[in-house]
């Protein structure tokens, strides 16, 4: 399995993302904003945490009219994987893949520390290794979390089983205290809390290494009959 | 020209930084705010002469990335 790891100017979690996905038994390719094609046959592009183009204009809103991003919309609309998370959650919503945007936090403060998740889908190949409804910790750091979108697109995200994460204390203010979703056709996954940093029994919790062991576990059989 | 584009949060989208100054204005003494919503203002200078298609360039500036109309909205004023 194959995994492109996208750069930034800003971006700071794209080597933790590499280690978590290689960890997972993915291939990866980390690959420069300026670069206009992914490598060939990427099963999963990733979006890593940062502060791409430093916050300006909007969190999220430079990387996503980067060189690389069509080539990154072009995978999505073949039916590719990808996971945005944190300043990636903000990308993607930024290009559109994902419906909605993120706000400043309700209380103002940049907010790190570890939080407490459910897991509001198992249906798709990122959550499908959790439990249903399961209670889960990860590290969230981010100032810009709080999840809006409107009354018709979070009535969709509900009733299509979209809704990945919910917070379990709605520490930003997002709207019905989402996390993280998923596409329309659950491949593309955007989330502000940071599995990658939660995938080594060596810094404490392994709950985000589940994340990329169920994505390996569901890309395994697609990548073999590609 | 220059085209001076402002951005604002559309209504009823929460504007926590806006909450923010208006809870400082009221504890420094000023009585009667009773809202406060924060934008941008962004100035471009365009080679265009004509008015109207600074205009055009400026609001296709706006739609492309300027704005995030998910949440906001803009108002492009032509100055000179």
């Amino acid at each position: 399995m194959k995994a492109a790891v996208l750069v930034f100017p800003g971006s700071n979690c794209d080597r933790d993302l590499a280690v978590a996905l290689r960890a997972a038994g993915f291939d990866v390719t980390m690959v420069w904003h300026k670069d206009t094609a992914l490598p060939a046959d990427i099963d999963l592009v990733a979006v890593p945490g940062g502060f791409s183009f430093g916050d300006y204009l909007r969190c999220g809103a430079i990387a996503a009219r980067a060189l690389i991003v069509p080539a990154l919309v072009d995978h999505v609309r073949k039916g590719g994987y990808a996971i945005g998370i944190c300043n990636g959650f903000q990308v993607l919503l930024e290009t559109g893949l994902l419906p909605g945007a993120l706000m400043r936090n309700a209380g103002l403060k940049f907010i790190c520390r570890d939080v407490s998740l459910t897991v509001a889908t198992t249906d798709s190949a990122f959550t499908a290794g959790y439990s249903s409804c399961e209670e889960i910790e990860l590290p969230v750091a981010h100032h810009d979390g709080n999840y809006r979108a409107d009354a018709e697109v979070l009535a969709a995200l509900w009733s299509e089983d979209r809704v990945a994460f919910t917070y379990g204390d709605n520490i930003n203010g997002s709207a019905d205290a989402i996390a993280g979703i998923l596409s329309t056709n659950r491949r593309v996954l955007g989330m502000m809390p940071h599995p990658e940093r939660a995938a080594d029994p060596a810094l404490g919790r392994t709950d985000g290494g589940r994340l990329f062991a169920s994505l390996a576990a569901g890309l395994a059989p697609e990548a073999a009959t590609a | 020209m220059k085209a001076r584009v402002h951005i604002m949060l559309k209504d009823g989208v929460l504007d926590p930084q806006g909450e923010a100054v208006a809870a400082a204005l009221g504890s420094l003494g000023f009585d009667g705010v009773e809202g406060v919503r924060q934008g941008k203002i962004i100035e471009i200078d365009l080679a265009a002469s004509d008015p109207q298609t600074a205009r055009d360039a400026a609001e296709r500036m706006c739609e492309s990335l300027l704005a995030n109309t998910v949440i906001e909205t803009y108002s492009v004023e032509i100055v000179g």
